[in-house]
């Protein structure tokens, strides 16, 4: 028995296999729908905006109804996922640069005031001036309302999350410019003329392109941490949504011509992006459940 | 005297003034915890006292679990145990013959009783390896970079402390910390850890872990002695055979900038429940920043590309 003893151990020693890190509290459908909704919202007031400038009413409409409407949404799923909801507002209590949730609030909170004032003014055709000026100060918050997510979920002890730090805000920014697109092709699809829809359908093209090769960037991962990516449950899902998302932009193609195409795009885009969103949060609950990944990596780093 | 330190030590490295840095002009020597495993006996009189002073609730509500992992049914550091003893059985090792951990019968039961153990007769079937964990109270502490609401402070000793009525639960800390040591009570929801008894030591006394622990295993007081003690002990039990033993979280140029609480360990730090080599998260922030707003002007290119082309 002892002779068996000396010999080195072939992988990695453990406390009973206890995980070393805590597993994120942030759970589902919370944090994947923040995260979507996060990145639809930003995308869809810079959309909006750049409609507005080139004058395309109906879709500067709809970016700016999306805009607002993602933001409330996302905001509202971020409020729930705190032990202390009642306690929302203690964000807002300093702005701390070390902390990508402090810059995250911040910047939450000022995109959710210029897109509710661009959708009111829409809406309600009060102080154009003043709605067209704050849709275009959103085109400013919304891409760091999307890509911030990237350094709010790698700025963590969990390994496959910090290890993508790279990957993670060019997915966010991918998948927002897919979703916006998205939404642009599911309104295109309830009307008539779509004529104002060619950049909603232009720029789902161009997310799905960036949010696949990002996704295909996460399977590639170096090492130990990339394996959740490629992998298990979390890796199935990022897979199922490369897939949807390639489907989708294929649908794009022809939505300009059918109606049909153009809802089955945004229906496939939006569910690409949903399902890379929840991928991300398995792949993350996998590498901190494991002490594998963190002793690997950390013996491989030291 | 007012330490100014540049942004990099402020994320990552060497800082010998962590309440200077943190705003204090005048604050108290910087206390932590030297836990010297070699004479833990695993007796749980620091969790008890944890539990008793902090006034922590039952994780388990009332219910006995037993995990079957040795004498260790707390299990891990949370919300509600901010002291945990770990047991480990290693062997069954050789009589006479360093085995599985580089051990004798003489190392592990010292050299005054080595000259008792007959090679034959009394060598222990296994070892057993005793440690009480704790908050690392970390110079660059990941739980406070992170914190959005600034509920997690450090206090003028150089520790690390939540303000639970500021908290609200987001539980950023708990994904942040390398050593899986904050976490959130759900019944409540807010996240709770080891304060190192602040209302003690703010009253001039020692926490109430070190104060109940027996052998002296866990040892409190300022941090500059308690390496020098530290160090002083490892050299002692090299010196007596005991080869294994070493430093874990001791050194101030480390991942984190050192630990406020430290340990002897008599084994590799996975062993015990214990990441290797931990760094803190928020030394790449600035490289995460700069892929976010590299991520952020694509998107506005993207947009700008896709309103470009010809109007059909």
């Amino acid at each position: 028995m002892s002779e068996e003893r000396q010999v080195p151990e072939a992988e990695f020693r453990s406390y009973y296999g206890r995980p070393i890190l805590k597993v994120t509290r942030w759970k589902e459908p919370h944090l994947p729908a923040y995260l979507f909704l996060g990145e639809l919202s930003g995308a869809a007031a810079v959309l909006a905006a750049a409609a507005a400038a080139t004058r395309r009413p109906a879709l500067a409409r709809s970016g700016r109804l999306i805009a607002a409407a993602a933001a409330y949404g996302g905001a509202g799923f971020l409020t729930a996922e705190l032990g202390r909801p009642e306690r929302f507002v203690n964000m807002l209590r300093v702005a701390k640069p070390t902390s990508p949730m402090s810059m995250g609030s911040w910047i939450l909170a000022a995109h959710s005031g210029l897109v509710s004032a661009a959708a009111a003014s829409e809406v309600t055709g009060q102080l154009p001036v003043l709605g067209a000026a704050a849709g275009l100060a959103a085109s400013v918050t919304g891409p760091l309302l999307a890509t911030y997510p990237g350094v709010l979920l790698a700025n963590t002890a969990v390994p496959a999350w910090h290890t993508a730090y790279r990957e993670l805000p060019l997915l966010f920014a991918g998948g927002a410019m897919t979703a916006a697109g998205a939404g642009g092709l599911a309104v295109s699809a309830c009307r008539a003329d779509r004529t104002d829809f060619d950049a909603a359908r232009r720029l789902a093209l161009a997310g799905a392109v960036m949010e696949s090769a990002a996704g295909f960037g996460l399977e590639r991962l170096h090492g130990l941490s990339g394996e959740p990516y490629r992998q298990g449950n979390s890796g199935n899902l990022l897979r199922t949504a490369r897939f949807l998302t390639i489907g989708g932009a294929a649908a794009t193609l022809a939505a300009r011509r059918s109606r049909i195409a153009a809802g089955a795009a945004a229906a496939l885009l939006t569910a690409g992006g949903v399902c890379a969103k929840f991928a991300v949060l398995r792949a993350g609950v996998a590498s901190a459940r494991d002490p594998r990944y963190v002793v690997a990596a950390q013996r491989g780093g030291a | 005297m007012k330490h100014q330190a540049s942004v990099a030590s402020r994320l990552y490295g060497r800082l010998d003034d962590v309440s200077g840095e943190a705003g204090y002009a005048e604050h108290p020597p910087r206390v932590g915890f030297f836990t010297d495993t070699s004479v833990c006996i695993g007796c749980k009189a620091c969790e008890v006292a944890c539990k008793e002073w902090n006034a922590l609730p039952d994780p388990d509500a009332g219910v006995l679990k037993l995990s079957g992992e040795s004498y260790d049914n707390t299990s891990a550091l949370g919300a509600s145990s901010w002291r945990h003893v770990a047991f480990i059985e290693q062997g069954p090792l050789d009589a006479g013959a360093p085995a599985a951990g580089g051990l004798s019968p003489a190392d592990v039961l010292g050299p005054a009783l080595a000259g008792l153990a007959s090679p034959d007769s009394v060598a222990p079937a296994t070892r057993w390896l005793m440690a009480s964990d704790v908050c690392k109270h970390c110079t660059h502490a990941a739980c406070l970079d992170v914190c959005p609401t600034g509920a997690l402070v450090r206090t003028e000793f150089g520790t690390v402390i939540v303000q639970s009525d500021v908290c609200n639960g987001c539980a950023y800390c708990v994904s942040a910390c390398p050593f899986g040591v904050i976490d959130r009570r759900e019944d409540d929801g807010r996240a709770w850890k080891c304060t190192m008894c602040y209302d003690r030591l703010r009253g001039g006394m020692e926490p109430a872990c070190a104060k109940a622990c027996p052998t002296d295993s866990i040892q409190f007081g300022p941090l500059d002695e308690l390496r020098v003690t530290a160090a002083a002990r490892v050299q002692e039990l090299h010196a007596s055979g005991v080869t294994d033993a070493r430093l874990y979280g001791a050194d101030p140029d480390d991942g984190i900038g050192g630990a406020g609480a430290f340990f002897l360990l008599l084994d590799e730090p996975e062993v015990y429940g214990l990441p290797p080599n931990p760094v803190v998260t928020t030394k790449d922030l600035p490289a995460m920043w700069k892929w976010a707003g590299g991520a952020a002007a694509l998107l506005v290119a993207g947009v700008a590309a896709a309103f470009a082309g010809r109007r059909p």
